[in-house]
């Protein structure tokens, strides 16, 4: 254990899983909390209900395509997602998701990964360890200043803390 | 609008989107890979995406605008309000736009991607962040237009500049021209099959004879669906087309913005080439844009709703295309065809020149100009069962209102035609004009 490594089941979809899927579009004027509820219902209905604090997001390849929309990754983080872990991921995802507190994991062999699995994933090492299967994957590291933002909570979360700290030096 | 310098050097082996951004980034030349701190020249977001998003973290930040005389915002989504919630974002964003003496706001006059060259505020060379990830439509007048969330963009109006990792550029190159009834979102369609939708952090640049040939409005559909494919960018080279084209739109350009071409030996990933003249209308079924064949593979599927909108398919020529294959008919019994132009400009030049009454004689209905059913926030979403076919650019699933409906993307020839027979439909069927059209 490095410190940096967080525990929790994994949930996982496939290819492709777009932002309508995410966050619906016909909800969007929906509070952001209420909004998260409906996160991947239209393909599986459960998901809000079941997933927990710490659980992580396993998917194929291209996660997070569509829209700009930050919601799409608002709405994982404030279900307690850990992380995303998917081969490739949106580029306007992938920044939005960093952006706003959610680890993003490049793994190319993500597909290893079963519904259920217990996983220990430390974004820093790259390094997920399948506790199910005693299988060890790589993921590309989040070097630790980039993570230091995420866990904050995202970039703006970040910023106010710093600006806290300045003001109390 | 903001000032594109000639290039500096030029260095051999450049992509066009490697020349954007070294003068972005202040560099006299960047290669795939690396990570560039770019000013930003023009900043544009919508009533979803922009001021009702940064307003509670400027606030709290004690942050102004950077330069309001390069912001752009355009309340497009949530137009025209249909209910409380709707309202109140509508005026926070007129709030916000007088408060911070944004430079260009458009309030309700359309689509922020056809408001942009409309107002001739684009000028090849620039480098325009959009809070919308259709923001790369604006390649088509060769500046570096690429879409970010909310917070990015927050930290662009804030300071003016972002970062970006250079991307590899995939090269299509466009032979031949269209046959009858054929279109650049055929093209488009076609591309999302073939390239597949996962190309993220990569530039699109599309070029050769079949794009010299093509208006500016069929080029921007190339550049707004480089989004489908994943693209950061969808990059097409001014010519004289794009400068005539900013100069009637009250835009400012020169000769010396022709200098922002790719070199003929740049180093692409991968090209790819596509004779236009080979090219069959396409349609993508249910529920992706790549999941699309010839229209002969599926017609006959039976629609309900057939939708002309957005800002990828509701410019005024693709009214033009519904129109030829429109005039003289009606649509079939028990469909809706619903248009929602691009932007009010468009609906007045449709009006002036005819084509809004051929629309309407066929049975039309016309809605408000903005992203709409679209963007599932407009009149016009589905019912759980329900089949469209639409001139959009997505097909997700539950993207149009209810996840169980199901979306075809098609051309605007394709949507018309299929709006006359009910059912999706080959627009070489029943085009008006085919008798004369050889």
């Amino acid at each position: 254990m490095t410190g940096t490594a967080q525990i929790g089941r994994a949930f996982v979809f496939g290819d492709n899983i777009d932002t309508d899927l995410l966050a619906p579009g016909h909800l969007m004027k929906l509070s952001a909390e209420d909004l998260a509820q409906h996160c991947l219902e239209a393909i599986a209905p459960d998901f809000a209900k079941s997933v927990q604090p710490g659980d992580f997001v396993v998917a194929g390849k291209n996660f997070g395509l569509g829209s700009s929309r930050e919601q799409a990754a608002v709405s994982l983080r404030l279900l307690g997602v850990g992380g995303v872990i998917a081969p490739s991921f949106a580029r306007i995802f992938y920044r939005n998701a960093l952006n706003l507190g959610l680890p993003a994991l490049f793994c190319e062999r993500a597909d290893k990964i079963v519904q259920g699995d217990l996983l220990m994933v430390d974004p820093v090492l790259g390094k997920i360890t399948n506790k199910t299967r005693g299988e060890t994957l790589v993921c590309k590291p989040i070097p630790d200043h980039l993570m230091a933002m995420v866990r904050a909570g995202g970039l703006i979360a970040h910023l106010k803390t710093n600006a806290a700290h300045r003001d109390r030096a | 609008m903001a000032e594109a310098t000639k290039p500096q050097k030029v260095f051999s082996g450049q992509t066009l989107a490697q020349k954007l951004l070294a003068r972005a980034s202040g560099r006299d030349d960047v290669a795939p890979g690396d990570i560039v701190i770019v000013n930003v020249d023009l900043a544009m977001a919508h009533d979803s995406s922009g001021p009702r998003r940064w307003k509670p973290h400027l606030d709290a930040l004690g942050a102004t605008l950077w330069d309001p005389s390069r912001v752009v915002i355009v309340s497009d989504h949530y137009v025209p309000a249909v209910d409380g919630e709707s309202a109140a974002i509508l005026k926070l964003t007129r709030a916000f736009a007088k408060e911070q003496n944004v430079g260009h706001f458009f309030d309700m006059e359309g689509i922020c991607h056809a408001i942009l060259p409309q107002k001739g505020l684009l000028r090849p060379g620039i480098f325009v962040a959009g809070g919308d990830s259709h923001t790369p439509h604006a390649g088509a007048f060769g500046c570096y237009a690429a879409g970010f969330g909310a917070t990015d963009m927050l930290g662009i109006v804030v300071t003016g500049k972002t970062w970006t990792i250079v991307p590899e550029t995939i090269r299509v190159e466009l032979t031949g021209s269209f046959k009858h009834h054929v279109s650049a979102k055929d093209v488009m369609l076609l591309l999302c099959r073939e390239l597949g939708m996962d190309n993220a952090f990569k530039a699109i640049e599309y070029g050769g004879p079949g794009v010299a040939g093509m208006s500016m409005e069929e080029r921007m559909v190339l550049s707004n669906m480089a989004a489908e494919l994943g693209g950061e960018v969808g990059l097409i080279a001014a010519d004289r087309v794009t400068l005539d084209h900013i100069r009637a739109h009250g835009g400012e350009t020169s000769e010396v913005d022709l200098a922002w071409q790719p070199d003929p030996d740049a180093n692409y990933e991968r090209i790819v080439t596509i004779n236009l003249s080979d090219l069959e209308p396409q349609i993508a079924a249910p529920h992706s844009p790549a999941n699309s064949f010839p229209i002969s593979h599926a017609a006959g599927v039976p629609i309900d709703q057939a939708y002309i909108g957005a800002c990828v398919g509701a410019k005024l020529e693709d009214l033009h295309m519904a129109a030829q294959i429109l005039k003289g008919q009606r649509i079939a019994q028990g469909v809706r065809l619903l248009v929602a132009p691009a932007s009010s400009q468009v609906t007045a030049d449709a009006a002036a020149d005819g084509t809004l009454s051929i629309l309407l004689a066929a049975g039309a209905t016309l809605l408000p100009s903005g992203c709409g059913a679209c963007a599932g926030m407009g009149a016009g979403l589905l019912a759980a069962g329900e089949t469209c076919i639409s001139t959009t650019n997505r097909n997700f699933k539950g993207r149009m209102g209810h996840s169980e409906a199901l979306v075809y993307l098609g051309s605007p020839y394709t949507v018309a035609a299929s709006a006359i027979a009910g059912c999706l439909s080959d627009p070489r069927l029943h085009a008006a004009d085919l008798a004369g059209a050889a």
